[in-house]
């Protein structure tokens, strides 16, 4: 039996969207988000659409029999009833969408602030696009000495930022599930893994506070950690960030 | 050769041009004395400027004779009563370079079609050369009239960034001015003369002309894009402003070459959808089954001529956008990471708007030709590799999460769909979606015709092995190297990407024309017979191009924030801080419709250009047939 084209079309508009929800939701154990699940189907139905109106012929079998239930007198019946449903449908799907509710509303959070081109810490200025990490070229010309800095970065790291940014540095630390939003994940390909390291050195001297004023509101939980740490600590945890991660730090030369 | 005894003037004249060209572009000639009257008075414009900055660089002033870069307070920019001089420029100068891309880009592709035209000695191609010239005529008046516009407006409400631009930038505005007029004297000159020179030595005189039109026109477009540049990426000056004297490294800024690059590119595809849009404008209100063929064919052409350029050009838009990170790390952030990546998501959605119209109009087309039956079962695949990849490319690395999706989560990042987020992944999926708008283009190539020589099977499997050891290898390229080694390598690996991609298209097209060589017609393309929806296809491709262009456009000049002159000249106006991002698309929304009526009202222009109506009973007709025999009152 040959299925009608019409019914074709739904079909394959189901079976994506639940095959969406089924891969994401029940196999993968992450749930797809609402906001991408509907920007993905916007895209399939228009893919579907363009497909079956390729020719004339899948077109006149797709709009057949929408034609027929609009203009043929013997559907009166099953066409009232569409005309009512279809209103209802929509009504109800933006009744849903606009109605109020106790949620607090989705947040457009921007992950990378951009860095100022320079900054103050330490009581002296530094130049955030020119500056780069002193140990890392130990990495070539003393490895031994730099694996101690790696191993000393980690000490700092274990003693201060674990909490939040978790033993795996992976952002899920003890404390972070009461903050929102939540630390930094540096096992993220999109986090450290993408930055230069005198940005990661920016961020840690300065903190929260340190966030650039133009695109405020920040929210960050970041403390001001050259109050805490000393500058050749911070550069011993940037390395051991990359380190433990096996990412490396953004540069625009090859090695 | 038919050739032979012809080219002798246009060797002439195109040598001529030449030389003309090497003149214009030699930097040497910004320094001649002969403009020392301009940089006089743009000097003068400029002290007033130096004289209101609350600090001077003494040091830098006592080696140069130019003041820093002026320090403004709100107080430095003039006001008028009802009007936000922010919105003024930014529609202003976005009118402006919508008009001047369709402009510039139209010669290009006319010089190229006319050339055509002579070569296969096809009127058809020079007929439609002259229309696509005659579209772009009257958007050149409207160039003109809003680059006017747009002077006045920042000389009115930018005093001290004018006055400071002008003061590096005098000669090269000098030149500007002086090679608008002779952009519009070759403009001139090859439309009105169209007609008069044809035949002979005659028509290579107008394609020189168009030669030289095309080289003037883009000049000019590289002086304005260096100033434009310099505002982003600014050099030949010190950390104070301090112009040091020399013109060409002021120009010559970090940003200017990949600018350049990826404008003329955009600027073709943009024009070549423009004109697809006339035709499918003139085919929809044509009644007469000639007419219909014919602007099929043009529409066909145009859209030909924009997606050739679209397809390289996601790779320029990647060479600039590494060179705006190469440059500074932090414009790149707030570029692609920080506050305006969200605006990068829609430019995603736009660019895959692009693909998905640019693939459906060559379907629908693909019905010109009985003989197409045997590929409409392909279209579905290419379908799902589209659409697939086109979910990749516009998926965000941040999502948008309600608070119960991000508790489940554990964070605004995606365990399996994050790494989608990241250029690697979208580097993989636009190469993928250029193929398979290549496979839609060459099923279409192939629809009406049956290969004849002995070896088709062997080079349609030599095909299918391009494009399967071709995609593997971008899989591997962007899996590999964008995921599991460092950043440098992640970038690089985009450069062999590219190069599969165009490999693939080359060889594939070299495959192609060998194997269809005397190749059978099965079923003759006709044209006019193509479905009333694909025309709106060129629509849609016209309306996302320009509102791409219009969002880029703010995207690019946005990224400055609150400098005029990035780390050197600040923007203290009240307008310095950076619109929310709802406002700005708004605003881009509705420049985007104020260029389309603009455009729909030049392509009523030239439809009624072309009507004439004789009233009964108004005219004298004693008059008329006095003068027709010689005679005449007086």
């Amino acid at each position: 039996m040959k299925i009608p084209k019409l019914l074709q079309a739904v079909l394959v508009l189901a079976i994506v969207y639940y095959g969406f929800i089924l891969v994401f939701d029940v196999i993968l154990d992450h749930v797809i988000p609402s906001s991408l699940l509907t920007m993905y189907m916007f895209f399939v139905v228009a893919g579907v659409f363009m497909v079956f109106t390729a020719t004339e012929e899948s077109t006149r079998e797709l709009v057949g029999p929408i034609k027929a239930l609009v203009e043929d007198p013997s559907k009166k019946t099953i066409r009232n009833v569409v005309f009512v449903i279809l209103p209802l449908l929509a009504g109800w799907y933006t009744y849903g969408k606009t109605s109020l509710s106790f949620e607090a509303p989705v947040e457009l959070r921007t992950i990378h602030p951009a860095p100022p081109s320079s900054m103050k810490a330490y009581g002296k200025r530094y130049d955030v696009i020119k500056l780069e990490n002193p140990l890392r070229k130990l990495e070539k010309e003393d490895p031994k000495k730099f694996k101690e800095h790696v191993a000393a970065g980690a000490k700092v790291y274990i003693q201060n930022c674990h909490f939040c940014h978790g033993d795996k540095l992976d952002g899920r630390g003890p404390y972070a599930a009461g903050l929102n939003p939540t630390p930094a994940n540096f096992q993220d390909i999109g986090t450290i893994a993408q930055l230069q390291e005198s940005y990661l050195f920016w961020r840690i001297a300065t903190g929260g506070p340190g966030l650039p004023k133009e695109a405020a509101p920040w929210i960050s939980s970041m403390p001001i950690w050259q109050n805490f740490l000393s500058e050749e600590e911070i550069w011993q945890v940037i390395l051991f960030l990359y380190d433990y991660t096996g990412y490396q730090p953004r540069s625009f030369g090859h090695e | 050769m038919k050739f032979k005894n012809q080219n002798r003037w246009g060797i002439t004249v195109a040598g001529v041009a030449l030389l003309a060209l090497v003149f214009f572009l030699t930097p040497l000639s910004f320094s001649g004395e002969f403009f020392d009257i301009a940089a006089q008075a743009a000097e003068q414009a400029a002290e007033p400027a130096a004289e209101n900055s609350a600090e001077k660089t003494e040091g830098a002033e006592a080696a140069s004779p130019y003041g820093p870069a002026p320090k403004t307070t709100l107080a430095s920019y003039p006001t008028v009563k009802g009007v936000n001089s922010r919105l003024v420029i930014w529609l202003v100068a976005q009118l402006h370079l919508w008009f001047a891309a369709f402009v510039l880009a139209v010669p290009i592709f006319v010089f190229i079609i006319e050339a055509i035209g002579m070569r296969t000695r096809d009127r058809r191609y020079d007929n439609m050369a002259y229309e696509f010239i005659k579209v772009s005529i009257t958007a050149y008046s409207l160039t003109a009239i809003l680059g006017g516009l747009l002077l006045f407006s920042l000389m009115l409400f930018y005093p001290d960034l004018w006055s400071y631009l002008a003061t590096i930038f005098k000669d090269s505005m000098f030149w500007y001015a002086v090679l608008f007029f002779a952009e519009s004297a070759c403009l001139y000159l090859y439309y009105y003369g169209w007609h008069w020179l044809q035949g002979g030595d005659r028509k290579w005189v107008h394609l020189t002309i168009g030669l030289l039109l095309n080289a003037v026109g883009t000049m000019l477009m590289f002086l304005a894009n260096s100033w434009l540049t310099f505002m982003m990426s600014p050099e030949g000056v010190d950390a104070a402003g301090v112009f040091a004297g020399d013109i060409w490294p002021a120009i010559q800024n970090h940003l200017w070459n990949p600018i350049n690059l990826h404008r003329v590119v955009a600027n073709v595809a943009f024009g070549g959808s423009i004109v697809g849009a006339y035709a499918a404008f003139k085919f929809l209100s044509s009644s007469r089954a000639k007419d219909r063929a014919h602007y099929d064919w043009m529409g066909y052409n145009a859209n030909f001529i924009a997606i050739s350029a679209l397809l390289p050009l996601p790779f320029a838009g990647y060479y600039l956008t590494t060179e705006i990170y190469a440059f500074s790390q932090q414009m790149g952030i707030t570029l692609m990471g920080g506050i305006f990546a969200w605006l990068f998501i829609i430019q995603a959605v736009l660019i895959g708007a692009l693909f998905l119209s640019a693939n459906y109009y060559l379907w629908c087309c693909m019905g010109r030709s009985d003989g197409a039956v045997r590929y409409y079962k392909y279209i579905k695949y290419i379908a799902i590799v589209i659409v697939a990849a086109f979910l990749v490319w516009f998926t965000p690395h941040t999502l948008v999460l309600t608070n119960e999706e991000l508790k489940a989560l554990g964070g605004p990042y995606h365990k399996y769909v994050g790494p989608f987020g990241i250029m690697p992944a979208k580097n993989t999926a636009v190469n993928l979606m250029i193929l398979a708008t290549f496979v839609s283009f060459l099923f279409y190539r192939r629809a009406n015709k049956i290969a004849t020589v002995s070896w088709v099977n062997a080079g349609n499997a030599a095909q299918v092995a391009l494009f399967l050891v071709g995609v593997v290898n971008i899989f591997i390229l962007g899996v590999y190297y964008g995921y599991f080694t460092n950043t440098v390598y992640k970038i690089a690996a985009s450069i062999p990407q590219v190069c599969t991609t165009l490999t693939i298209i080359v060889a594939s097209i070299l495959i192609d024309s060998f194997m269809y060589r005397n190749s059978k017609e099965v079923a003759p393309l006709k044209w006019g017979r193509v479905p009333e929806r694909s025309q709106y296809a060129l629509f849609l491709l016209a309306v996302s191009f320009t509102w791409l262009m219009g969002l880029m456009g703010y995207i690019r000049s946005g990224i400055r924030q609150h400098w005029h002159v990035v780390d050197i000249m600040r923007d203290n106006s009240a307008d310095a801080f950076t619109p929310t991002m709802g406002f700005a698309a708004n605003v881009v929304s509705i420049g985007t419709i104020i260029f389309l009526s603009m455009v729909i009202f030049v392509f009523w222009l030239s439809q009624i250009s072309a009507k004439k109506t004789e009233p009964e009973n108004y005219w004298v007709p004693e008059a008329v047939d006095g003068m027709a025999a010689g005679g005449g009152k007086g």
